[in-house]
This record gives structure tokens, C-alpha cells and sequence, in this order.
């Protein structure tokens, strides 16, 4: 008989399926993984140390580029730190803008989520209706920022800017004719509100679509059911958060347990998992999606009817009125501070964590007075539950390694920082 | 919250008398440090005391305080006309406890500069793993007792602790593509440090008035 021995194969880091730059160092038996080594770090560009080097200001833009599939809750985390450490007062319409637009986010990731690990698992069409509408939410995040995906549109005392009244038009081309433009146009008319609200009527409909395709299909329910299954003790063990700690059936989330913002003026539910297998994680994360529709739609109300600052006014820490800058001395003086030497944030140290769609992120600010941080720590949710992939890809085959990394929900920006 | 974090504060300094070096809340937080000879047993009963259940560790970090209170001038070098007293490193903890809902942060710090060394964690929590060895690359802190502490966001065969203050910005080699040796080569950076906004400290009311 021959003999049989085990053997090493590299996945990655230019796999499909590795979702990023991840090189997985598989120790297989046959077709069953003894170990596995992921050798992470490919994207490490040192985040934190280029933050520690940044004014505060000028270190809010490298949060996009973390998690860049769910920029501004990463924003987010990162603004509450500073405005915790320097007693920051947050209007209250900046509040209900942040909370929208965290939950567009959601979806945005939950949605490259579902297209991504329907790809790997072979169901190719997800990636098409995911992608489809995406794009009227990265249209949402461009008529506030201006940018599509590195928004960069959170500031510490509020947001950048209050939203548009208008959204912006296509207009005739090559390629489309007026009637194509004039139907594309349609849902364009009014403000962005509007436009989101559109949005929130149709969306469900294609939740329902997506469920039809993926949650009764036998062979994706061949891919996910009883596959990486975590225990709930062992999950808390892992230091397991968000979708992945919910899919192991523990009700945790920070919007509810420890709400930020004005998570706790809002009516939603949290799904929870029974198994804590990848079926699970995916049902728990298609909820989520609905949950978050009915959160932004209590946004959209609250917005509509209450107009207001969406900065705070203390000059130390946020830029003077354009207008007011033009003309008194003072606030101009305030403006060259301010984009030059940038803020002082008073000495201490601070943790603020945020629901991400990921899970826990959450950002360890110390500073020592200086206008720049001593040292950030960014506590990636990816980081964390792709540390535990050895344990739970263990016994599987080698095509379970694809879901469970799949349904892990890993994106190198946030786990290489 | 700030109920729970009295009572907190009481079961932590009757649970550890003695062994809590400082126990301080500020910003609606608590730190708790405690010396790195008691740490493993201290981390111990916090996971399993019925009063305390801090289940999830959900970060550990390093840090270098050599620099502490320093400006900066333009080539980006520290003016530390007073050197930081005390020891040199330290490791965060952040604790969740799901069971109370409540958050602790809990620092230890290395005793020895020249070679900073504590225990590991991944007994009590085998979540530190990854974040271990994290520390272990950018700051050189060595866990006593981890299984596998080798290097986790840097090059294979880096040299020094990135994060360390002393360590610059721009690195220490930069690498290209040789075409006459037809291989990527490590070389010296060429990169002249310099700091667009020099690192300044203010006093608290600067400008307030």
C-alpha cells in the first residue's frame, strides 16, 4: 500500500476566495485540514503609527481606508474617541445623520458580504443583484461626501455638512438616450431623503429576491449548514462580536447594550443564531439588512421634520462658518490654527467601540495634550475572528475553508491596519 | 453606568486588595493596573469570579511611553528635555463582561526596559493569541508561556520594533527591483525624515479667552 503522507498547500494570497491578501498555509490531510497558518500582513501599512505622526484631524481619513467596505462606521468609532476625550458636544441632527448613515453602511457591507460569499460558494447571480443596489447607496454616500467610498465624512463635533436638498441627475450620453436618463432620473427629483427613502421601499423586495436564490437552495444549504459551527462559550472565548458572536446564539449588540449616538431613540430587533454555523451567520446578517431599513426609515422621518446644526461650535475643536471666516479676523485666525497645528486634545486615554457590521470596532486613543495622538489602538472585529480560523476550519474540507472564511466576513484593510 | 462602575470598583478592591496597584475611573471608564508578577491570577479571577465575568478579552495592546509629553521638531526627532520616568512599556487590556455589561481596562507594565517580559494570557483567554503576537512584533514585548510567538504584521525577516517612539516613520530599509542582479534588493531608505506639523503642547486655556 502507498504510503500516505500530509502535505502543505498555500492558498493565497492572490486566491479568489482569500477575500484580500491572505496567505493560508493549509497543512492537509487528503482533502481535510490538520491546521491552518494564516499569515496575515500583506496590507500592513502601520495605521497607527501614520496616526500617531497626523494631527487629530488629519488622522480621520486613514479610518476609511481600514475596513473600506464599511467606511464611516469606521469614522465613527474614531470621532466618538476624540469627542469623549475632549468633551465634545454633538448636535443632536449630527447624531440622526451619523445613525443613518451607519446603517447604510450596514448594508453596504452586508450587501458585498452576500455577493462575495455567494461567488465563492458558487452562486454566481448574488454578486450581480448585490452590486445592483449598492450602487444607489454609494450614489447616497456620494451626495454627502462627495466620494464614493472613502467618505471621509464624519468630523469630531458632527459631520462635514448638512445633506443636499438635491440629488444629482444623469445626463444624456453615448450610451444612454433621454428616455433611459429620464427613467434613471426618477427617483432623483427630490432631496437625498427622498431618494433614500425610494430606496427603503424598494430594498426589501430584494432582500426577498436574494432569500429566494440563496435560503432554501439545497446546494448553498450543502455549503453553510453544520459547517464551522462555534459554540457559544467558545465564541466569548475567541472574543468573538457582532454577526458571528450572534450567530452563536448570544443576543449582544452594542446598539442596544451600550447605545451611542441615539441608538436608544430607536426600534429595532437583533437576530439571533441558534446553531452558530455559517447558515446562521447568513440568516442572522440578511435580517440585519431588514433591521436596518426600518432604522434608517426612522431617520428619514426625524431628519425630515427637524432642521439644525450639524457641528458643534466650539472653535478649538471644529472649523469657523465659511461666511464669518471671510470676515472677521478672529475666525480666521481660528481657521489657520485649526488646519495648521490642528486640535489639542486634553491628556487621557479613552476606548470607544462602535457596532460595526463586522462586529466590535472599537478605537484606544491615548494622547498627552499634543495636537497629535500618542497612540491609537484600532481593535479590528476581522482581526479577532480571522485569529480563531485554525480552530474553526480544523476537520473540514478543504472547500469548507472557503465558506468559513467566507462567512467570517474578512477584509485585510481592517485586520492588516 | 456610573452605579455599576462604583459597585465595580468595590468588588475589584475587595476581590484584590493589595494587588491593585492604582484603580482609576475617568471618562466614564475604569483602569486598573496591577504588576506583571500578579497578572495571570488577578486575569483569572476576573474571567471566573461570579461577580466580575469578564468573559471577552477585546484587545490587548502594547505601549511605549518613552516619549510621553515630548514635542517634536522639524526632522521629526523628540524633544524629551525630561526623560519619561518610570518603566518604559506596558500592555492594555480590554475587558468586556457580557454577564454585567460592563467594560475594564486593566495595564500592566513591563518591569525590565531593556527586555520587557510578562505572561502571557491565552490561558485565560485564547483570544490574546493573535493580539500577543501582534504586541510581540511592533513593541518586542515577550509573553512568557505563549505557544507560537513569532512575528504577525511584518515582512518575513523584518529587523526592530515599528512601534516602538525611537523607530522612524520611514523605516529602516526600503526595497526595490534590481534589474542587473534580476531580484528585488533591501536597501538603506533614501527617505529624508522631515514633520510638516511639528508635535506641540499647549496649556489648557491657550486661546480660550
Amino acid at each position: 500500500m502507498a504510503e500516505i503522507k500530509n502535505y502543505t498547500l498555500n492558498f493565497g494570497p492572490q486566491h479568489p476566495a482569500a477575500h484580500g491578501v491572505l496567505r493560508l498555509v493549509l497543512e492537509l490531510d487528503g482533502e481535510v485540514v490538520e491546521r491552518a497558518d494564516p499569515h496575515i500582513g500583506l496590507l500592513h501599512r502601520g495605521t497607527e503609527k501614520l496616526a500617531e505622526h497626523k494631527t487629530f484631524l488629519q488622522a480621520m481619513p486613514y479610518m476609511d481606508r481600514l475596513d473600506y467596505v464599511s467606511p464611516m462606521c469606521n469614522e465613527h468609532a474614531y470621532v466618538m474617541a476624540v469627542e469623549k476625550l475632549a468633551g465634545i458636544e454633538v448636535p443632536i441632527r449630527a447624531q440622526y445623520i451619523r445613525v443613518m448613515y451607519d446603517e447604510i453602511t450596514r448594508i453596504l457591507n452586508h450587501l458585498l458580504w452576500l455577493g462575495a460569499v455567494g461567488i465563492d460558494l458558487g452562486a454566481m447571480t448574488m454578486f450581480f443583484y448585490a452590486f445592483r443596489d449598492r450602487e444607489d447607496l454609494v450614489d447616497a454616500y456620494e451626495a454627502v461626501a462627495g466620494a464614493r467610498l472613502h467618505a471621509a465624512y464624519y468630523r469630531p463635533g458632527g459631520v462635514y455638512r448638512d445633506l443636499p436638498e438635491v440629488m444629482p441627475h444623469y445626463k444624456e450620453s453615448k450610451i444612454h438616450n433621454a428616455a433611459d436618463v429620464k427613467r434613471m432620473n426618477e427617483n432623483r427629483q427630490g432631496s437625498l431623503l427622498d431618494f433614500i427613502e425610494d430606496f427603503t421601499v424598494r430594498f426589501p423586495k430584494h432582500i426577498d429576491e436574494f432569500e429566494t436564490l440563496l435560503t432554501d437552495n439545497r446546494i448553498w444549504k450543502q455549503r453553510t449548514v453544520g459547517i464551522g459551527v462555534v459554540t457559544p462559550e467558545r465564541a466569548m472565548a475567541l472574543g468573538f462580536t457582532g454577526p458571528m458572536l450572534r450567530g452563536s446564539g448570544i443576543a449582544w449588540d452594542l446598539r442596544k447594550k451600550q447605545p451611542y449616538e441615539v441608538y436608544d431613540k430607536m426600534d429595532f430587533d437583533i437576530p439571533v443564531g441558534v446553531e452558530g454555523d455559517c447558515y446562521d451567520r447568513y440568516l442572522v446578517r440578511v435580517e440585519e439588512m431588514r433591521q436596518s431599513l426600518r432604522i434608517i426609515r426612522q431617520c428619514i422621518d426625524w431628519l425630515r421634520k427637524n432642521p439644525g446644526p450639524v457641528m458643534a461650535d466650539d472653535l478649538k475643536y471644529a472649523p469657523p462658518k465659511r461666511e464669518a471666516m471671510k470676515q472677521n479676523m478672529e475666525e480666521l485666525i481660528h481657521h489657520f490654527k485649526f488646519f495648521t497645528e490642528g486640535m489639542h486634545v486634553p491628556a487621557g486615554e479613552v476606548y470607544s467601540a462602535v457596532e460595526h457590521p463586522k462586529g466590535e470596532f472599537g478605537i484606544y486613543l491615548a494622547s498627552d495634550g499634543a495636537n497629535k495622538p500618542y497612540r491609537m489602538k484600532i481593535r479590528a472585529p476581522g482581526f479577532t475572528h480571522l485569529s480563531s480560523l485554525d480552530e474553526m476550519t480544523r476537520g473540514h474540507m478543504i472547500a469548507d475553508v472557503v465558506a468559513i472564511i467566507g462567512t467570517q466576513d474578512i477584509v485585510f484593510g481592517e485586520v492588516d491596519r | 453606568m456610573t452605579t455599576d462602575l462604583k459597585i465595580l470598583k468595590s468588588n475589584l478592591a475587595e476581590a484584590f486588595g493589595t494587588k491593585v496597584v492604582s484603580l482609576q475611573e475617568r471618562l466614564g471608564e475604569l483602569t486598573m493596573v496591577v504588576k506583571a508578577d500578579d497578572m495571570l491570577s488577578v486575569f483569572t479571577r476576573l474571567r471566573d469570579d461570579a461577580d466580575l465575568r469578564f468573559e471577552e478579552l477585546i484587545d490587548l495592546c502594547g505601549i511605549d511611553y518613552s516619549t510621553y509629553g515630548s514635542e517634536t521638531c522639524e526632522d521629526g526627532r523628540y524633544l524629551a528635555d525630561q526623560p519619561h520616568q518610570g518603566p518604559r512599556f506596558a500592555t492594555i487590556y480590554h475587558l468586556l463582561s457580557i454577564t454585567h455589561n460592563i467594560r475594564l481596562r486593566v495595564r500592566v507594565f513591563a518591569e525590565d526596559d531593556a527586555m520587557p517580559m510578562m505572561d502571557s494570557v491565552i490561558g485565560v483567554w485564547p483570544v490574546a493569541n493573535w493580539h500577543e503576537r501582534e504586541a510581540f512584533d511592533l513593541y518586542g514585548t515577550i509573553f512568557k508561556g505563549h505557544p507560537d510567538l513569532r512575528r504577525l504584521l511584518t515582512d518575513y525577516g523584518f529587523v526592530g520594533n515599528p512601534f516602538r517612539k525611537d523607530f522612524p516613520l520611514s523605516g529602516t530599509v526600503e526595497m526595490r527591483y534590481d534589474a542587473d542582479q534580476r531580484r528585488v534588493i533591501y536597501e538603506p531608505v533614501s527617505v529624508e525624515p522631515r514633520e510638516i506639523t511639528p508635535r506641540t503642547m499647549r496649556e489648557e486655556q491657550y486661546g480660550r479667552n
